[in-house]
């Protein structure tokens, strides 16, 4: 097993298990934070590596989700043990020792009349006092959960100069995520990306929280990032909201956890965590318009010619379709199709001639493009950088 | 109420001779039979049936999802599949046959002689079985519709969902739940007026006490569901908005009324089962139930508090921290009466002599695997875990490990319990063995690693996944599990039926068992008593065998 950090991403197979326990191995990723980890102990002897994994929290949120976890464990563990082992002792210490025979299971079968052991009928005094034992486990759970959900729960402040925050909207659609980021440290953005969620790293000295707001345009999602923040369901009418910080920098993975339709399996969230120099500059290229390359004028001519212009947007082109992807950075997503496939040129080119070959029942049609239309429109999207 | 009909009392003594001597007579005594115990019958032979079909829908799931990026189903199919799969489970083959248990055995429990409303009672089953029919219809339209068993708007609006599958579906749930709400009716009128002579409330046999909270609990869950599937019937074919948000519905809405059905209807699921538990457990220990009352009221308190705590479904809409509080710890309340049944289990089996013919032994089975299926719920009631824990794999673990675990291996047990005073004749306990193990091994094999692959991160209701995931190997167990489990249930079938000839005979009471049911033949005529019987405590028969100590001494 592993939680080696860093190189989660390529941490599977057998470098996995090669990698140090649980426990060394998260005090070293952990900036000298030590401790102990209980939920991945429990299931330390299987191969449980994942990047998707609730054992390996990276947020002040999921972490106080596994202590709670854990509690829960261990309460539930010993009444498991307890209970099933009053029951073994039962089936053990109380079973007939003359069994019928198995062709003929009836009484009569069993022998000569046995005498019927003595017959109990109650008694109150034990009653109360497996009565009052949960309802001291009920309390003590109830506290507890109280407690987590004080903290897990925080309210989000208004946006204000220099708070180091940053404040995304995203927009659940069928079957992919779009994020409109709206403010960073009290500046406004206002422009519209897709699928690949970039936010700031925060650290102990400067915490740079991220506060979603989470909305549908037509079906139920939920955002689950399990390494960041529990979920929260996107529902058309109603507006949520989600924390995200972390003190890790890197790729964490989840997806809709919410049935959404045909493509719900597809619907990937992936969030990069960026040094704040690294965001910064990430911004600063999100924000600017479409690059406008003189040399594949004739793809842009086409691309806007064609119906790519009534869903999808190119930011200081005619596109302003705002129903599917925005592409005016497309170049500059890692991956296409909600996190489905990498974004390079032979799975954009088969994206644009045949996207239902690879997302079967997306929203996006194969147009029929003359082989020249398609080359000359890929070219022009590979510019968008 | 048939001793008019003569043709019922040969057709129930012995069903399966008289088919081929007329076929068209026993075709007629079956579809127009009011006798409570045939349509009880029916009932159950309706839900194996619904189980047989659920069980090879959920097969297919598990071969398209036992490699990553498979592609043996489509997205349709697959959650065509899924939804149908949920559907049927629930409300097909769950509800259908623990009414169907209660139908036969409530009556001859009571010392009655049908139900109290016979004609309202075949109407109960036909309709149930009609409703079931429109269901699977949607099929015809192209394609059964793709939208989960609990429906989620705005999915369902005509928007999204264009076949006219949905609206067989919400059809469907419409007509089958205007049967359940009959035989609720009918359970609670013949349970409150049709007892034998001295049977008061308080010595009721204990599966009839569960089928009455159950009862109780459909009058009030069932209205909910329907009112919520016609308001969807009205947006989709004549355009109202009540979930259509463009126009001012409300998505959320649904979910709040139809997670008011759903999760009484868990314990619609389980009340009757911990019913059957505490018959089969005392006979087969050969002791009394142990605290008689406080089981009885630890029912009446699950009824009640399952009743408020239905959010817990919905942890993750973003409700506010109160109401998540509130949400949480009365889910949490509901684990002290369940806790305060299984100890009285298991102190009816202290001291006892128990006795491992195959009804105890599913009883054990849902016993040591119900706990379990308890134990996790914990873990979902706790809101903030629940964050994580809610849609995942995780909780398609957990469902399973109550509904089988718990409903299935209880329902079982009943079946091997009673199937000598249905058929006159007894099942064959090697078999049963076979089917123990083979589905008490299948099934955790199945479902255990689901637990695992949620926490993981694996959310439910995905069509395939990708290898770099982790999720595979843990797929695979569940595949494999449910290729262990699916033998069990056919050896099953064949036990039922080579039983109805081949089994030894039965005897009135093979089990020396104590209630009512067993004073009279099997198959019991079709007016169950010659003369009403009289009782003195909860265990007429006991009392019949020792009269120097009868229970009435002690109640």
């Amino acid at each position: 097993m592993c939680f080696a950090t860093g190189a989660r991403r390529n941490c599977h197979g057998t470098a996995c298990r090669r990698s140090p326990p649980a426990a060394a191995c998260r005090a070293s990723n952990r900036s000298g934070e030590l401790r102990p980890d209980a939920g991945g102990a429990l299931l330390v002897a299987l191969p449980i590596a994942s990047a998707q994994s609730i054992f390996d929290p990276a947020s002040p949120a999921t972490e106080s989700i596994l202590n709670l976890a854990v509690l829960v464990f261990a309460v539930i563990g010993l009444i498991f043990v307890v209970v099933e082992g009053v029951l073994f002792y039962c089936v053990w210490r109380f079973r007939d020792p003359h069994p019928a025979p198995p062709d003929n299971p009836s009484a009569a079968a069993a022998g000569p009349e046995l005498v019927e052991p003595p017959q109990a009928y109650g008694s109150r005094a034990i009653e109360v006092a497996w009565t009052a034992a949960p309802t001291l486990i009920v309390l003590f759970l109830t506290l507890s959960i109280t407690r987590t959900l004080w903290e897990v729960e925080a309210a989000v402040p208004a946006t204000a100069p220099d708070d180091n925050a940053l404040y995304v909207t995203v927009t659940g659609r069928q079957w992919w995520w779009e994020y409109t980021y709206e403010t960073y440290n009290g500046r406004k953005l206002g422009f519209i990306t897709a699928n690949e969620l970039h936010i700031p790293l925060s650290d102990a000295d400067q915490p740079r929280p991220t506060y979603l707001t989470l909305e549908s345009a037509d079906v139920c999602h939920s955002f689950w990032v399990p390494r960041l923040g529990g979920k929260m369901d996107l529902i058309p009418g109603r507006t949520n909201e989600l924390l995200l910080e972390t003190t890790e920098a890197g790729l964490f993975l989840g997806q809709c956890a919410e049935y959404c339709g045909a493509q719900h399996a597809h619907m990937l969230i992936r969030v990069i965590v960026d040094t704040p120099q690294e965001f910064e500059s990430w911004l600063e290229n999100q924000q600017r318009p479409a690059v406008d390359d003189p040399d594949v004028r004739t793809g842009r001519d086409a691309f806007l010619s064609e119906s790519c212009v009534s869903c999808h947007r190119v930011r200081g082109t005619p596109a302003k379709g705002s129903y599917a992807p925005d592409l005016t950075h497309l170049m500059s997503r890692e991956t296409l199709a909600s996190g489905m496939i990498a974004n390079d040129p032979d799975n954009l080119r088969r994206w644009v001639r045949d996207p239902q070959s690879i997302k079967p029942d997306c929203l996006m049609p194969a147009f029929g493009l003359t082989d020249q239309q398609q080359e000359q429109i890929v070219r022009y999207l590979e510019t968008l950088r | 109420m048939s001793l008019a009909q003569p043709s019922h009392t040969q057709g129930h003594a012995a069903p399966h001779t008289a088919a081929g001597e007329n076929w068209a007579g026993w075709l007629h005594g079956w579809t127009t039979t009011v006798d409570h115990k045939r349509i009880g019958i029916m009932y159950v032979l309706m839900s194996l049936v619904f189980l047989v079909i659920g069980g090879c829908e959920a097969m297919l799931m598990r071969w398209q999802l036992a490699m990553p990026n498979n592609d043996v189903l489509g997205p349709e199919a697959f959650n065509q599949l899924f939804t149908m799969h949920g559907t049927t489970m629930v409300f097909f083959v769950g509800m259908p046959i623990l009414i169907g248990a209660g139908n036969y055995l409530v009556p001859l429990m009571i010392g009655a002689r049908d139900m109290a409303f016979p004609r309202m009672n075949a109407f109960g089953f036909w309709i149930t079985l009609f409703g079931g029919l429109v269901v699977y219809f949607s099929f015809a339209t192209g394609g059964a519709p793709a939208i989960g068993w609990f429906a989620y708007a705005p999915l369902t609006e005509h928007t999204f969902a264009r076949s006219a599958a949905t609206d067989f579906w919400a059809v469907g749930l419409i007509i089958s739940g205007i049967g359940t709400i009959t035989a609720a009716v009918n359970f609670i009128a013949t349970i409150l007026g049709m007892r034998a002579r001295g049977m008061t409330l308080g010595r009721l046999p204990f599966f009839v006490w569960t089928m009455l909270w159950t009862a109780v609990q459909m009058l009030i869950a069932i209205p909910p569901l329907t009112a919520a599937l016609v308001m969807i019937l009205l947006d989709r074919q004549l355009n109202a908005h009540f979930f259509d948000v463009s126009n001012g519905g409300s998505a959320y809405l649904w979910q709040h009324l139809f997670w008011f059905f759903g999760h009484p209807e868990v314990y619609i699921l389980i009340l009757p089962v911990f019913g059957i538990i505490s018959e089969v457990i005392p006979v087969f220990s050969r002791k009394v139930l142990f605290g008689y009352e406080f089981m009885a009221a630890a029912t009446m308190a699950i009824v009640f508090i399952s009743l408020g705590v239905w959010a817990h479904h919905m942890f993750c809409v973003g409700m506010n921290r109160t109401l998540d509080l509130y949400f949480a710890a009365a889910s949490l309340l509901v684990s002290i009466p369940t806790g305060i049944k299984f100890f009285n289990w298991l102190a009816t089996m202290y001291g006892g002599r128990i006795r491992f013919a195959s009804p105890m032994l599913f009883a054990y089975g849902f016993l040591s695997m119900f706990l379990i299926g308890g134990l996790t719920g914990i873990m979902l009631a706790a809101a903030p875990f629940d964050f994580q824990l809610s849609d995942s794999y995780f909780v398609v673990g957990h469902f399973h490990w109550v509904l089988i675990g718990g409903t299935l291996f209880g329902t079982i047990a009943g079946i091997y319990y009673w199937y000598p005073k249905v058929a006159g004749r007894m099942m064959s306990e090697r078999l049963a063995k076979w089917h123990f193990w083979l589905l008490y091994i299948g099934f955790m094999l199945t479902f255990g690693p689901m637990h695992i692959s949620g926490m993981l991160g694996m959310p439910r209701r995905i069509y395939t996944y990708g290898p770099e995931t982790g999720w595979t190997l843990w797929n695979q167990l569940a595949t494999l599990g449910a290729v262990v489990q699916a033998p069990s249930y056919l050896i099953f079938i064949y036990n039922l039926v080579v039983s109805l000839k081949k089994g030894k005979p039965a005897g009135d009471n093979p089990w020396d068992a104590w209630t009512l049911e067993w004073s009279t033949t099997s198959p019991p005529s079709s007016y169950n008593f010659e003369e009403t019987p009289t009782v003195h405590s909860r265990r007429p028969l006991w009392d019949l065998q020792h009269p120097d100590d009868p229970d009435w001494l002690y109640e």
